[in-house]
């Protein structure tokens, strides 16, 4: 195994580093207290092609590879959970299924203008009735009596990016069908759905505990007309779509929860070296190094494992229970490190003066969407064979 | 029409500076960058790009590594990259360093609409000298401190800072130009141009590719072509620590105020 | 006869360029001036003045007062204001005729392009942004011991350096002192080979001498032959605009309060505290690079290696960690007062007084503890 980053990738890391410092840092705090999105910021990341890292340029992509879209999100998440998450919602959830199912039709109409950020992509599965549970799906398609059009109904809620997003992955009920076993069980598709669509609406923002200057909102479909052109796959592909996609999704909330860990450690290494009690700097005190030396050994493990599913991705193999497991081990590990920053910080880290109270709240999110971390142990045990 | 940028590679002196026991700087212990006037003077550079469509091609003397700093400035949308490198260029002080960079520009070839850049000065040094001394030896106007720059045809016309004001200077390509930091905000790399920099041509010029520019002969680069002589380097003192007063309230700061007035500082 | 700058034997005299704007002298020129007087006296020769203008020669005499023997005056229409080309022909003609062997020239915007033009077409060594200037080998070791963190044996040990495998008496020779690497390194560079040894002198660092009438009315004024025409010019100089906000004088100050970057969370509200404290004090308002790079004050405001040296009678650095290129330009102020919410930031290490506090909560307290103690007085 080769753990060494390419040339691009060690310059990548440094650019990412700077963008973030200097234009996304300074604006965390802000955005965390004012709840709102970051739309300069998406539209600066668009310019410098980081809102499509890794596909082709034919398409306006920048051409890079999966690993240096990971290493993007991490960054970003040292610094903000908002800015890193709506990367990774844009790119994982919106730009590969269609690039992975589009037709070349579809690839040329929105693929240019997400991947350069001039367009913001969303992704519509969850119900309230139905997260994962893709049989639990109550919005419907159906085709018109033109047959041109599909006519959609239902709702959709949680959805990331969804007050920005101009074009929106749905996943929706076109009929009935049967499993292998012969079990009846609803036909699942896909559609590319754009903002301007009659019948589409975006309802409720959510107040979230964290990320957020994310907008987090419920999709309305009301008799809502999708051109039949615009449905991704073929009928009855949309559960296998949805699933692949978020095996991708993973591979971001993973970066994700790995850069606010990451993050959480570098701010309470800076902090523990300045702040003096009973006469020492609180890093002079074992206890302080011990918790230290786990909370970055927790890190470089997610990192390693982040990185490793990344790689399969962009290497065609199958990284579904990588994705699964990077995901799980990082925001189980983001979680408990940002904590951990908290307790190291004191009554100070309690405080909205300093970011690692935020990075906790950021953190708590990735163990939940996305497949909480219950749903990725059964990914993970399904491959291990465990029924 | 081209642009030539000359930039340094610098230890970022913002961070941790660590000075060895015979109080030279050790280098080994610094991160480097790219010098930040020279990041203008290519940003500069890079917007006459954006619109004339010129060639920007960045020029820069130091160690094999410097040619990182070159990708990182093909990263940001340069053209071409000219690395001056060799052991007999060691040694130069600001003089034979200009020499040296002035034959490579030469190398390059300045023609009429041609501009030449440079940071007004490298934090290393803060001597704002190379700029000027590559104009000289290049027979090119200079206009240093530009804070604003503007292109018409072959007249250039520019924003020069002075400390309690400015000149408009008018100037005709070819020339040389020394950029401020207030002149724009440096471009970040872009994750296309980073896919691409190292597909853009990088050149490195040694000795042998300069040695017959009239500007280059063995007494006019390194330590022989170097006027000046460091006699001796040294670290300053820290200056004793004071008094820390008790406290941060009222009363502290009325302590104070009677200590000053104590003292006629007052 | 050609010039030949490597016959040291033939030249003599301090030079000192003396910068004038709209017919002004520039005060760094009276530190020069000053200065230049030492090192002249220290060589055993005679300090001249070099004034390039256009009816400027009624400022001669006041050069005379600060200590010039003599003062080169060239009044040309280009020279009226100033340009590159047509200040480094008229210097450098003169300086091969009459050759000085030493030339300062003060490190504003202005001396700092025309110093490395003249001494690129002189074919000579400049030291650009000295900080401390010596001949006499006495006072540099004293100033060496004082300033420097070097073994005594090693000063000692300094009559002579190798200058390409030789040994070299240094004791004629200008001793330039600078600042390098942010103010971390401090170097005393020479020019051992080439004449004449060019410095450029950062601004308010020397001391100005007493003005002296005798002196002044004994100055003798010469105005050497010089050509120029339109010809030499290859830039044009289409208007001059003064700032029309008038500029801190922080070299001028007795009393500076700086602000850094510790009044991010209220920056209006922290950059009004130090004004009402400065005001206070009768001085002015300073700031950090960070300051300056954010953009929170003008560029006349910064303090430090990148900005002006300063050294008051009081700094006050409010929020400001102590970088050491902040450092380089404050730390010879004579009482430096430090107010910094954490309590290991470094310019406590250099603080008179340090109060370890928040900014905002210390500040108008101290304001209001000065303003008693003053009426108390």
């Amino acid at each position: 195994m080769d753990f060494h980053l390419s040339k691009e990738q060690l310059m990548l890391r440094k650019m990412y580093r700077d963008f973030a410092e200097n234009e996304v840092k300074p604006l965390a705090e802000e955005v965390d207290e004012t709840e709102e999105f970051p739309m300069e910021t998406v539209k600066k990341m668009g310019e410098l092609g980081m809102m499509g890292i890794y596909f082709p340029k034919e398409y306006g992509g920048a051409g890079g590879d999966v690993l240096s879209y990971a290493m993007c999100v991490e960054e970003l998440a040292k610094v903000c959970g908002t800015t890193a998450v709506i990367v990774s919602a844009h790119t994982s959830l919106c730009c590969a299924p269609i690039f992975e199912h589009g037709t070349e039709e579809q690839k040329r109409k929105y693929l240019p203008d997400l991947l350069s950020g001039k367009k913001i992509g969303a992704f519509g599965l969850t119900e309230p009735g139905a997260g994962t549970d893709a049989q639990g799906q109550q919005t419907t398609a159906v085709l018109d009596e033109s047959g041109e059009n599909y006519i959609l109904n239902g709702s959709k809620i949680f959805i990331t990016n969804a007050g920005f997003a101009d074009v929106f992955i749905v996943i929706a009920v076109t009929g009935k069908t049967t499993n292998k076993r012969g079990k009846p069980i609803k036909e699942i598709s896909a559609f590319i759905v754009e903002r301007t669509f009659p019948g589409f609406s975006v309802g409720k923002h959510e107040k979230k505990m964290g990320i957020r200057g994310s907008s987090t909102c419920e999709l309305v479909f009301e008799d809502c007309i999708v051109p039949k052109a615009n449905l991704l796959g073929k009928i009855g592909q949309g559960f296998k779509i949805a699933m692949q996609t978020l095996d991708g999704g993973r591979i971001g909330i993973a970066a994700q929860a790995l850069g606010l860990g990451e993050g959480a450690v570098n701010e309470a290494i800076k902090y523990t070296k300045e702040r003096v009690q009973f006469g020492k700097r609180i890093s002079q005190f074992q206890n302080t190094q011990f918790q230290l030396a786990d909370m970055h050994t927790r890190m470089q493990a997610a990192q390693f494992l982040v990185y490793s599913a990344a790689c399969k991705k962009q290497n065609h193999e199958d990284y579904s229970m990588d994705a699964a497991m990077a995901k799980l081990f990082a925001a189980e590990a983001a979680s408990d490190v940002t904590r951990r920053a908290v307790q190291l910080f004191g009554g100070y880290g309690y405080t909205r003066e300093y970011p690692v109270e935020r990075m906790m709240r950021d953190a708590k999110i990735t163990e939940i969407y996305e497949g909480t971390s219950e749903v990725q142990r059964m990914v993970i045990s399904s491959h291990l064979g465990v029924n | 029409m081209k642009v030539i940028v000359c930039v340094k590679q610098v230890p970022d002196t913002s961070g941790k500076v660590a000075v060895n026991p015979d109080g030279t700087l050790n280098r080994a212990s610094m991160e480097t960058i790219t010098n930040p006037d020279d990041m203008n003077a290519v940003e500069a550079a890079l917007k006459l790009k954006d619109e004339t469509g010129c060639k920007v091609i960045v020029v820069t003397m130091g160690p094999p590594p410097a040619e990182g700093m070159l990708r990182e400035l093909l990263a940001m949308g340069a053209d071409e990259g000219y690395l001056i490198s060799g052991r007999e260029f060691g040694g130069s002080d600001t003089y034979a360093t200009s020499q040296i960079v002035a034959a490579g520009v030469n190398k390059i070839g300045v023609e009429k609409g041609d501009i030449v850049m440079c940071g007004r000065q490298a934090i290393d040094g803060d001597t704002a000298q190379v700029g000027p001394q590559i104009a000289e030896k290049l027979h090119l106007p200079q206009v240093t401190y530009a804070a604003d720059i503007h292109k018409d045809g072959d007249d250039i016309t520019v924003k020069r800072m002075l400390e309690d004001g400015y000149m408009t200077i008018k100037v005709k390509t070819p020339c040389l130009l020394t950029c401020i930091k207030e002149l724009n905000k440096p471009r970040y790399m872009s994750v296309g141009g980073i896919f691409e920099a190292y597909s853009k041509p990088v050149t490195v010029l040694d000795y042998e590719a300069l040695k017959d520019d009239p500007l280059i002969d063995p007494t006019t680069i390194g330590l022989k072509g170097s006027p000046t002589n460091i006699l001796v380097s040294f670290t300053p003192p820290q200056k004793g620590a004071g008094m820390m007063l008790e406290g941060a309230d009222m009363g502290t700061c009325e302590k104070l105020a009677g200590i000053l007035a104590g003292k006629h500082i007052i | 006869m050609a010039f030949n700058n490597t016959d040291l034997a033939a030249f003599k005299d301090v030079w000192v360029f003396c910068e004038q704007r709209d017919g002004k002298l520039m005060p760094t020129d009276l530190e020069l001036i000053s200065e230049g007087r030492r090192l002249a006296d220290e060589l055993g020769v005679q300090l001249c003045g070099l004034l390039l203008g256009d009816g400027v020669e009624g400022l001669a005499k006041e050069l005379g007062g600060y200590g010039a023997d003599k003062v080169y005056v060239c009044e040309h229409p280009l020279l009226k204001v100033y340009t590159t080309d047509a200040y480094a022909k008229v210097i450098c003609d003169v300086i091969e005729e009459l050759k000085p062997e030493a030339f300062l020239i003060g490190a504003t915007n202005i001396g700092r392009d025309l110093g490395p033009r003249c001494a690129a077409r002189l074919h000579t060594g400049l030291c650009a942004d000295c900080t401390h200037l010596d001949v006499d080998m006495g006072i540099y070791k004293d100033f060496l011991h004082e300033a420097s963190t070097l073994e005594d044996a090693r000063i000692e040990g300094l009559n002579t350096a190798m200058v390409l495998g030789e040994k070299h008496d240094v004791s004629r020779d200008l001793k330039m002192t600078r600042p390098a690497f942010g103010g971390h390194l401090m170097a005393s560079i020479i020019c051992p080979r080439f004449r004449p040894t060019m410095a450029t002198v950062r601004p308010g660092v020397m001391k100005k001498r007493p003005f002296d009438q005798a002196k002044a009315d004994a100055c003798q004024i010469v105005k050497p032959a010089f050509e120029l025409s339109e010809a030499d010019l290859q830039t044009e100089v289409t208007e001059v605009v003064k700032a029309a906000k008038k500029l801190v004088d922080l070299i001028g100050a007795d009393f500076i309060v700086s602000v850094g970057r510790g009044i991010s969370k209220d920056v209006e509200g922290g950059i009004k505290l130090a004004e009402e404290l400065a005001a206070e004090l009768g001085g002015v308002v300073g700031g950090s690079r960070a300051v300056i790079d954010s953009g929170w004050l003008s560029a006349d405001h910064q303090v430090g290696q990148t900005g002006k040296t300063v050294h008051p009678k009081v700094y006050v650095a409010l929020g400001i960690s102590g970088a050491i290129q902040h450092k380089a330009g404050m730390q010879d102020s004579e009482c430096i007062i430090a107010v910094n919410k954490n309590e290991t930031a470094p310019i406590f290490e250099i603080a008179d007084y340090g109060i370890c506090g928040d900014l905002f909560k210390v500040t108008p307290m101290l304001t209001e503890a000065i303003r008693a103690a003053k009426a108390a007085k």
